[in-house]
Parts: C-alpha cells; sequence; structure tokens
C-alpha cells in the first residue's frame, strides 16, 4: 500500500551556521497544527558542517531532522537544495510543507512546488486547519487590501511559504527528543546549474527594524534627508530602529531592509510611530502586529487614523523636533 | 543555440500600484471590485524589458515580449513594444482564467517554446497584485532550465553564462548561472526608459501577435480553475481593532501628548 501523506515538514534555512529565526517559527506553528493533523513535525536541514544544529531544531519542537551535509552545500545552491528536498518529500510524503518567505525560502518553494506539480501559496500570514482536515492558508493581495483564504484541496504536499514574525517558536527545551538522519548526498558540479559563488553579508548600521521593541516610521509626508535624520535622531533616543514606506525607500532615503509592508518587512514592535505615514494598506500590513500603535499626520482624513491607537492631527515636521528636543530633556533629567 | 542572443520578457499588465488602497470586495459576491481602477504594466517588468533592451544594444540579438492576459492586456503589449522589443505576444484565452503561478507558468513555458530556442528569459520578480514571486522558479521548472531570482545587478554577460547579484536580506549573493536561464530582476537593477514619442506614434503600426491555447498546445485540463492546485475559497477585507483616539492641538500639546502615550507603553 503507498504511504499515506502526513504529518508537517519544515524547511529549516541557515546562513554560515546560524539557523534562521523563521526556521525555529516554522516548528512552533508545525506543532500546534500538528495538535489538529496528527503525525510528526519533520525539518530539513541542508549545509555544510550543519550537523550540530540538528539538537537545536529537535529542542524548538522537531521529532525528526533530516540532514544534507556535503562540502558543496556551503552557501544555499537551488539546483542541488531542490533535488534534494523534492526527493525527500517524495519519500516522506508529509502533508503540509513550510518553508520561510525569505530570499532563499521564496527562490526554493516556488521550483520544489513545480516538480511536485503541487499548490503553493505565498507570504502566508495566518494558518489554521479547517473542518475538513485541509489547511487554510490566509495571504494578502493587492497590495494588502484583501486577504485570501487558500486552500489545496487535491494535490499534496499543501505547501506554503511564511512570512517571518507570524508563527511563534516554542521554548527551547534540550531535553525534548527527536530523531536525526543523515541523507546521502551526491552532489555534482555540473548539476549546479546556477551555482552560488559567494555570499556576503552587509550588516545594517542600525538594529534591524524586525528585532527593535520601538520602531519610528517615516512616510511620503516628510520624504527629505533632513526629516530622516531627525528620525535617526528619536530613534537612537528611544533605543529603537528607524523604518519607511516605499516611496521612502525609492527616494533613498531608507535601505530595502528598513522598508515595512506587503514587500517588505512585517514588524511587530511594541511601538511603532509613524512619521507623515498616509496609511496605505501596501504599508499597513507591516505594522497590524504592533502593540501600539501612533501615527502624526497632517491630513485629518489620512487612512492610517484607521489604524492607529494615538493618533496626532499635525505637522509632523514641526512635532518632530520638538519631540526630540523634549524627550533629550526629560531623559537628562533622569539621569541626574 | 541559435545565432542570435534571444531574450524573451514576460510581462503582465496589474492594477495601477497608486490605486491599491481603492480595491474592494464586494461582501455578498465576494468579487473583487476594480472599476475605475487604471491597468499598467507591473512596473517590475519594465525592469526586465530594460536590461533585455540593454543587453541587446550591448550584444545584438533579438527581444520579445509575451504576456498572458484577457485581451486589454493588448495595451502592456503596445507599451513593450514602444520601449523597442522586436515582437509582442498576447496569450490570451478565455480558458486560462483563473489560473494559479503553476498554471501560469505552465501557460508561459508552452509559448516560449513554441518560439523555438531562447538564451534568456526575464521577468519582474513578482507582480503589485499577487506579489507571489512564484512564476519565475515555476517557469523554469517548465522549461528545465535554471532560475536566479532577486537579481539586482549582471556583472557579466557572454553567449554561455551570466554572473549576477542577487539580494538576500543584509547582503547578497554572486551566481554564475548557464544560459538558457529565467531571471527574475527587482528595480535595482536599471533604470527603466521612456518611450520617445516616435516609438509611442510606431509601436501603433507593430502587429501584436496573438495566440489562444490551441496555438501554443496547451492541455487546456492544466490550465484556468481546473489545472489550478490551489484554490481561493473566501477574500476579505483585513479588520483592523485599535484604540483610534485622535488628538488635534498645538504642537506643543502634541508632543506632551505622545509622550504621555509612550509612557502608558512602558518605553519611557
Amino acid at each position: 500500500m503507498p504511504k499515506e501523506w502526513k504529518g508537517i515538514m519544515t524547511f529549516t534555512e541557515q546562513r554560515f551556521g546560524q539557523i534562521e529565526e523563521v526556521s525555529l517559527e516554522l516548528l512552533g506553528g508545525a506543532r500546534t497544527l500538528a495538535e489538529k493533523t496528527g503525525g510528526d513535525v519533520s525539518t530539513f536541514l541542508i549545509g555544510h558542517n550543519i550537523k550540530n544544529l540538528a539538537k537545536e531544531l529537535i529542542a524548538y519542537g522537531a521529532d525528526k531532522v533530516f540532514v544534507a551535509d556535503h562540502p558543496s552545500l556551503t552557501y544555499y545552491q537551488s539546483d542541488a537544495c531542490t533535488k534534494i528536498f523534492t526527493n525527500l518529500i517524495h519519500e516522506q510524503k508529509p502533508d503540509i510543507v513550510l518553508i520561510g518567505a525569505t530570499s532563499i525560502g521564496m527562490d526554493l518553494a516556488p521550483r520544489v512546488a513545480a516538480k511536485l506539480q503541487t499548490g503553493l501559496s505565498a507570504h502566508v500570514v495566518k494558518l489554521e486547519i479547517g473542518p475538513d482536515g485541509i489547511l487554510r492558508q490566509i495571504v494578502p493581495g493587492f497590495g494588502g487590501n484583501v486577504m485570501a483564504v487558500v486552500t489545496c484541496p487535491e494535490k499534496r504536499p499543501q505547501m506554503a511559504t511564511v512570512r517571518p514574525g507570524i508563527l511563534k517558536k516554542i521554548a527551547k527545551d534540550e531535553s525534548r527528543q527527536g530523531e536525526i538522519i543523515e541523507l546521502d548526498v551526491k552532489i555534482s558540479e555540473e548539476e549546479l546549474k546556477a551555482k552560488t559563488l559567494e555570499m556576503k553579508i552587509e550588516p545594517p548600521p542600525e538594529l534591524p527594524i524586525e528585532k527593535a521593541e520601538i520602531v519610528i516610521a517615516g512616510g511620503w509626508g516628510i520624504c527629505d534627508k533632513e526629516c530622516f535624520n531627525m528620525l535617526k535622531e528619536l530613534a537612537k533616543l528611544l533605543g529603537g530602529a528607524v523604518g519607511g514606506t516605499r516611496p521612502v525607500l525609492d527616494e533613498d532615503l531608507i535601505k530595502e531592509d528598513q522598508m515595512i509592508g506587503q514587500s517588505g518587512k512585517i514588524i511587530a514592535p511594541k511601538v511603532y510611530i509613524g512619521f507623515g505615514i498616509s496609511g496605505e494598506m501596501h504599508h499597513v500590513v507591516g505594522i497590524l502586529d504592533s502593540d501600539t500603535i501612533i501615527a502624526i499626520n497632517i491630513d485629518s482624513k489620512a487612512p492610517i487614523f484607521d489604524f492607529v491607537d494615538y493618533g496626532v492631527i499635525g505637522d509632523a515636521k514641526e512635532i518632530l523636533p520638538r519631540l526630540i528636543k523634549k524627550l533629550k530633556e526629560k531623559l537628562e533629567r533622569k539621569q541626574c | 543555440m541559435t545565432e542570435e542572443l534571444q531574450i524573451i520578457v514576460c510581462i503582465k499588465q496589474v492594477p495601477d500600484p497608486h490605486y491599491l488602497s481603492k480595491i474592494t470586495i464586494d461582501p455578498v459576491t465576494k468579487t473583487i471590485r476594480r472599476e475605475g481602477i487604471p491597468a499598467v504594466m507591473n512596473p517590475l517588468d519594465r525592469n526586465a524589458l530594460e536590461e533585455a533592451l540593454r543587453i541587446k544594444e550591448q550584444l545584438g540579438g533579438r527581444v520579445v515580449a509575451i504576456s498572458m492576459g484577457p485581451p486589454q492586456a493588448e495595451r502592456v503589449c503596445r507599451d513593450a513594444l514602444a520601449m523597442g522589443v522586436d515582437e509582442a505576444i498576447l496569450l490570451s484565452d478565455r480558458v486560462l482564467a483563473g489560473s494559479d503561478t503553476l498554471a501560469t507558468a505552465y501557460a508561459l513555458s508552452m509559448a516560449i517554446k513554441k518560439l523555438g530556442s531562447f538564451d534568456i528569459v526575464f521577468c519582474g520578480n513578482e507582480t503589485v497584485d499577487g506579489s507571489t514571486a512564484q512564476v519565475p522558479p515555476q517557469l523554469a521548472e517548465f522549461l528545465k532550465v535554471p532560475h536566479i531570482t532577486r537579481v539586482r545587478k549582471i556583472l557579466s554577460i557572454n553567449r554561455n553564462e551570466l554572473i549576477v547579484e542577487r539580494t538576500i536580506e543584509y547582503g547578497y549573493m554572486k551566481l554564475r548561472v548557464k544560459l538558457p536561464a529565467v531571471i527574475a530582476v527587482t528595480k535595482e537593477i536599471n533604470e527603466p526608459r521612456l518611450p520617445t514619442v516616435s516609438a509611442i506614434l510606431k509601436c501603433y503600426r507593430k502587429e501584436i501577435k496573438k495566440w489562444t491555447v490551441s496555438d501554443i498546445g496547451v492541455n487546456p485540463r492544466q490550465v484556468g480553475l481546473e489545472g489550478s492546485p490551489t484554490r481561493v475559497i473566501d477574500v476579505f477585507s483585513p479588520e483592523v481593532k485599535r484604540k483610534r483616539k485622535i488628538f488635534e492641538g498645538t504642537t506643543d500639546e502634541a508632543v506632551e501628548w505622545i509622550i504621555e502615550k509612550l509612557h502608558e507603553a512602558g518605553i519611557i
């Protein structure tokens, strides 16, 4: 009898031997889903000299870790990774496959899904098991103005790429038991048609916005160098990071890694403060998980005011320098 | 491989990104209302066209644009001709409606195969409507060629290979790819040209080739809703639950109010 599709498999992404945060989140999310679907939570780990990471994955919720370790896999190699992952899925038959929606996950997942001739949904923001036992994948469309519930009713596995920051990792438990399975990996150089020659990290000058507890964001309303310098000063005062909208990125006032929204970062800080941000859905979908949303905009009709906890109708350009001055005074008093 | 460099660019008509917030859902019929929203070429597809045209200018060759969409997507084919492509093809057929990324990639691959051999297929990395970024790698799979996504720079090119940079979070990767290949580009790669007035006038004299699925040997059961493994079972507008307290006053009052709220949030 052919093996039935069962359990959940995640893709573990590591860069330079460090597991990406989203991969731990996927394991946490998979554990929650597995309570309803039953079956194992397994994960696929690929790279070189990375076997030591398998125990960590078990501590974060994996029942089984399939390890592909090979000198050719020091960097992400799309051809080899696609082949090994696809073969593993064929053999293990997981019912659900989850992959982080990162630059690497988004390169790998569509190709694997096409090889398997199955469905894949992109940038999923919520996952749940329907009453029919089928995975419901909530995806944003049209710049986040429309949410769609997507299923893959017939083909298996059901595949999704999941936005970083959406699922919650479980508490690390070193006593968890799991199985580590080393895969037999053979790679010939000719197979690597698109070969990664090197991978360079350009470290962000500041705290990455997805890790900051306070995010100060600027939009079209304050789209100049002077204002962004003030945003940086404010972020420094509050121990936060600076982000922005798509138009601000287009003006080169922020880097791509600082763009918040549908095609940028999804953030969930304690406090988000938006200056001169009108509130296009493209941006707003990236901030909805913030604990508190504060926005300052001169236009009382700006859509951002539908999404705030605290909104100030006023000129962000005037408020910004005064706010910095006042905060400086307050913080100095504290230090005395 | 043919004598001339053959470059194909996939383009798509999408709602104007400046109007995305005007898109609503009919809560009863669950259809997406996009009346009055202008349709334009997907912005990144212009970068894809630009890169193809620059390579042609440097090395010679031929650039063909392909769009899959409703009859009115002829507009973006026209735009591609105005930018300078040699030929534009519109793949339009009712049975294609409702195709997901897998079915779309399959249909596009059949159109590309019909054109004969190729060296590079350029795509925008993602479109502004679905933003899945899935079609380029899936297209490459159907064409049995390698793909590279998020390409921000072509470092070198010859008849056999490309060396490129692709962006990743906080950095980049350098890759060498054997041609033929599918290359999905980001906006950093170039500044797309604006068509000249004479090119715009001339583009109306050029013919846009129109293909249906039967012209390219597509199995109708592998496209459209039937050929798509994914189903959209519901659509809704994102809901928001927030305090929505709005303050209006002098700048100083506003500053004090913001500081108070930051304090309440435990920040200061």
